[in-house]
């Protein structure tokens, strides 16, 4: 479980980039967080690991607080997947860069060779094995570098900007995948601005601005408030675009599934 | 670092800020000619206290006191080593004279960190690159320098980040012995390396997009002018050279402070 | 006449073991906002450089083919005359600004073709008025958010007047917000300058209503191109891995159950709403 109790966090160069944030993410939760560049969505997870520690104010992950661990203890069961996974690629092949972790962790190599193949099984990249990380794709270089965090099987995951660069089908199975860790009752945290694939999801949604939360709850009743959605420079998702414009006609106005649309607007139809 | 400190470069407006590089330059090469030309206490000594009014000028202040601070431990290295070799060399005499030898020679040192500090202060790199597009140097140069500074605050922050990304591996930086600890910066190396060479073949790629080369004969948008500020810094260079030349070679011998004792 | 033709244009680069286009022949004609979309490696990216001329004199290997941009054929002009014709805006808005000040950065094209310090402040000013970006011209572009990195790079390019544009993902590191500023500005500049706009983008959402004449393009060959509304309609173009904007997508489940809406494939959800509400006055 991460608790946040009411943090403030100020860069060295003076700013303040949380203001006094409390949250709590129980165990199995899928969080995405939300917010306008320099909101403080990535200062804020930072916490969630110890590679930052909160100027005032305390984070409790499994109830230990994290300035009395190392960032590497804390790792252990919080993955950090960061944006672009060439800030983390450096091995000869795939199979050393997923190693990599596990080595720092101590485990033990007949241990180490069971993940990896794991590993490499479980995002399709077994025939990439021996290969060197740099000479695949931009999409098949997000599988290692997230691969190489799923290996050591952390209970949380966090995700910085996981659709970035991405395509349609790439987004689709990264929707997939998260399903998946979900029913193997891991914690996901993302950190995105990318509404529409947040509306696939319908998370819990935390909203942020100028370094604090302005709005925890959610996702259809979030991402369908304008209000929130103005005070936060956040775009409405397509369907709820739409739905907007019928307000006026009665329809609701918190449906940002595509199928929960659909059936809407033929009960309507058909009523009329 | 506190050297380093001193050299940087503060977003102030003085007078100081707005002379044109090339002629504050062409003066920290005359304070250097000068030093150079007197070993004596005296002139030298003239020399530092006359670098102030230009330092409260600018307003600096602080930022110059920190780059002293720095070349503190050097000056003094230089004032022993000095003091030593004429101590050793002289029959173990440490003579008033010789003293006031080595704090000259310490003395000529500070001078010209200080005089370097004063222009690196107050010349942005804006300023410095533009100097040097105006100047004969090839146009590559200039902008390698301009590009390299434009690039340093984004590679700190990516050093910083690929760090937390490795870190989040379970990488301990401090750990092991010297050894280990220098192997340990592999996995921050290379990402780094890679990412900036990445990094180039995109500035490439925009820069022929954006008709590099089309011509030997750049133009500029800015253009360095010389004002009043600028030919009064020139006159005082040239005067002050004029004198210490004179005095060097033609005038009477300087007085040492010793002699006056 | 096109501004734009290409004829079975194949290139490979160096080392690969396929090439990344085969066989592109597309023609874009003056003043279109043209968009190419695609699954990732679908060669788009690589297509947009044989328009400058990055393919093939910077990346070397061979391009097999014609291709002719604004009348002059980029296999025999240096990348730097092309240049004055054709500007490339990039995905990473880092990458692309390497001067101290915005404004020395707008410039920077200007200079390296040596036009004169007057004619050079003019152009300046006025890409920089274009883009919106004239209040922050002084500022170094370390200081300034992607989205507005973004807006200087177009106003780099566009201050040599080009008569193309053509832009390669510029919103992949932008949030949706700046992203839509972004087409905005593009939008104008075709819309009044009559500036031919080549914007290559995943996100159809945003961009379909803009465009007239779309491309979609998979594993290097050109599958689609045309009218947009009749591509995005079509079932095949999802199944490649094109996002299709969500409301089109409601669109075609709606008619699939029967709905009785006009037979114009919406593109946005303002003209989904529009066909919607028109729809149910009916009733």
């Amino acid at each position: 479980m991460i608790e946040v109790q009411d943090i403030r966090y100020s860069y060295p160069n003076k700013v303040e980039a949380l203001k006094g944030v409390s949250i709590k993410i129980e165990d199995g939760e899928f969080v995405a967080i939300m917010g306008q560049n320099g909101a403080g969505k990535s200062t804020l997870v930072k916490h969630f690991n110890g590679l930052l520690k909160p100027s005032q104010g305390k984070v409790l992950i499994d109830g230990v607080e994290t300035t009395k661990s190392s960032v590497a203890a804390l790792a252990r069961n919080v993955g950090f997947v960061f944006q672009n996974p060439d800030h983390q690629l450096f091995s000869e092949s795939v199979e050393e860069e997923i190693a990599f972790a596990l080595k720092n962790f101590g485990f033990k190599p007949e241990i180490i060779e069971d993940r990896v193949t794991w590993a490499l099984n479980l995002l399709s990249l077994t025939k990439y094995r021996k290969t060197s990380p740099f000479l695949l794709s931009g999409g098949e270089r997000k599988r290692v570098a997230l691969a190489s965090v799923l290996a050591w099987n952390p209970s949380t995951l966090i995700l910085d900007e996981p659709t970035i660069g991405q395509d349609h089908e790439q987004k689709e199975k990264l929707r997939q995948f998260i399903i998946q860790m979900q029913t193997q009752k891991k914690t996901v945290v993302t950190v995105t601005h990318d509404v529409e694939f947040v509306a696939e999801c319908n998370p819990r949604v935390i909203l942020m601005k100028e370094g604090k939360i302005v709005a925890d709850g959610e996702g259809k009743e979030i991402l369908t408030d304008p209000a929130l959605l103005e005070l936060s420079s956040i775009v409405l998702p397509q369907i709820a675009q739409i739905f907007s414009k019928l307000a006026s006609l009665g329809f609701p106005k918190d449906v940002i599934d595509i199928y929960e649309a659909k059936a809407i607007i033929l009960k309507v139809m058909e009523e009329c | 670092m506190s050297v380093f400190d001193g050299l940087r470069f503060r977003k102030v407006s003085s007078p100081i800020h707005n002379l044109d590089p090339r002629i504050k330059f062409v003066y920290v090469i005359g304070i250097f000619v000068v030093a150079i030309l007197f070993y004596q206490i005296i002139p030298l000594l003239i020399l530092f206290f006359m670098q102030i009014p230009f330092v409260l000028l600018a307003r600096v202040q602080r930022q110059w006191l920190r780059s002293l601070r720095g070349a503190a431990f050097l000056a003094i290295f230089i004032f022993v080593v000095n003091a030593g070799t004429t101590y050793f060399t002289s029959g173990y005499n440490l003579t008033a004279p010789n003293i006031e030898n080595a704090a000259a020679m310490t003395l000529r040192f500070v001078v010209l960190v200080e005089s370097f500090s004063v222009f690196f202060l107050t010349t942005s790199p804006d300023h410095l690159g533009l100097a040097l597009e105006e100047s004969r140097v090839p146009y590559e140069f200039a902008f390698a320098f301009t590009t390299a500074v434009r690039f340093v605050p984004v590679l700190a922050e990516e050093a910083q980040t690929i760090m937390d990304a490795q870190k989040a591996r379970g990488l301990e930086l401090e750990k092991g012995n010297l050894l280990k600890r220098i192997r340990n910066y592999v996995p921050v190396l290379i990402p780094l390396i890679v990412s900036a060479i990445r990094r180039s073949l995109e500035l490439a790629e925009a820069m022929e997009s954006r008709a590099w080369g089309a011509t030997k004969k750049r133009t500029n948008l800015y253009l360095l002018t010389f004002r009043k500020g600028d030919y009064a810094l020139l006159m005082i260079t040239i005067a002050i050279l004029t004198i210490s030349v004179y005095i060097r070679f033609f005038g009477s011998a300087v007085p040492t402070i010793t002699s006056f004792l | 006449m096109a501004i734009i033709e290409t004829k079975n244009l194949t290139y490979t680069y160096p080392g690969a073991s396929k090439p990344s286009i085969s066989d592109v022949s597309i023609k874009v004609e003056k003043g279109e906002f043209v968009l190419i979309t695609g699954p990732s490696g679908c060669g788009k990216t690589t297509l947009c450089r044989t328009f400058n001329g990055l393919v093939p004199h910077f990346y070397q290997g061979e391009l097999k083919g014609e291709i002719s941009v604004a009348g002059i054929d980029t296999l025999k002009h240096h990348t730097y005359e092309m240049a004055k014709h054709v500007g490339l805006v990039f995905q990473n808005p880092e990458n692309q600004l390497f001067a101290l000040s915005i404004e020395k950065d707008v410039a920077f094209g200007l200079e390296n073709v040596g036009v004169s310090r007057e004619e050079m402040r003019r152009k300046v000013d006025w890409a920089l008025n274009q883009t919106g970006i004239f209040d922050i011209r002084e500022r170094s572009p370390h200081e300034i958010s992607g989205g507005q990195q973004q807006r200087v790079a177009i106003a780099a390019v566009l201050a040599m007047e080009p008569e193309v544009i053509v832009l390669d993902e510029p919103t992949s590191f932008l949030d949706p917000l700046s992203a839509e500023k972004i087409f905005e500005v593009i939008y104008k500049l075709n819309k009044e300058q009559g500036i031919t706009v080549i914007l290559v983008e995943h996100r159809l959402d945003l961009t379909a209503k803009y465009t007239n004449h779309l491309i979609v393009m998979d594993e290097g060959k050109i599958r689609f191109e045309g009218d947009p509304r009749q591509i995005l309609g079509n079932e095949e173009t999802r199944l490649i891995g094109v996002g299709i904007p969500k409301a089109t997508l409601l669109y075609q489940i709606l008619k699939k159950e029967g709905l009785n809406l006009p037979d114009k494939t919406p593109l946005s959800s303002e003209e989904l709403a529009d066909q919607l509400l028109e729809a149910i006055k009916l009733q």
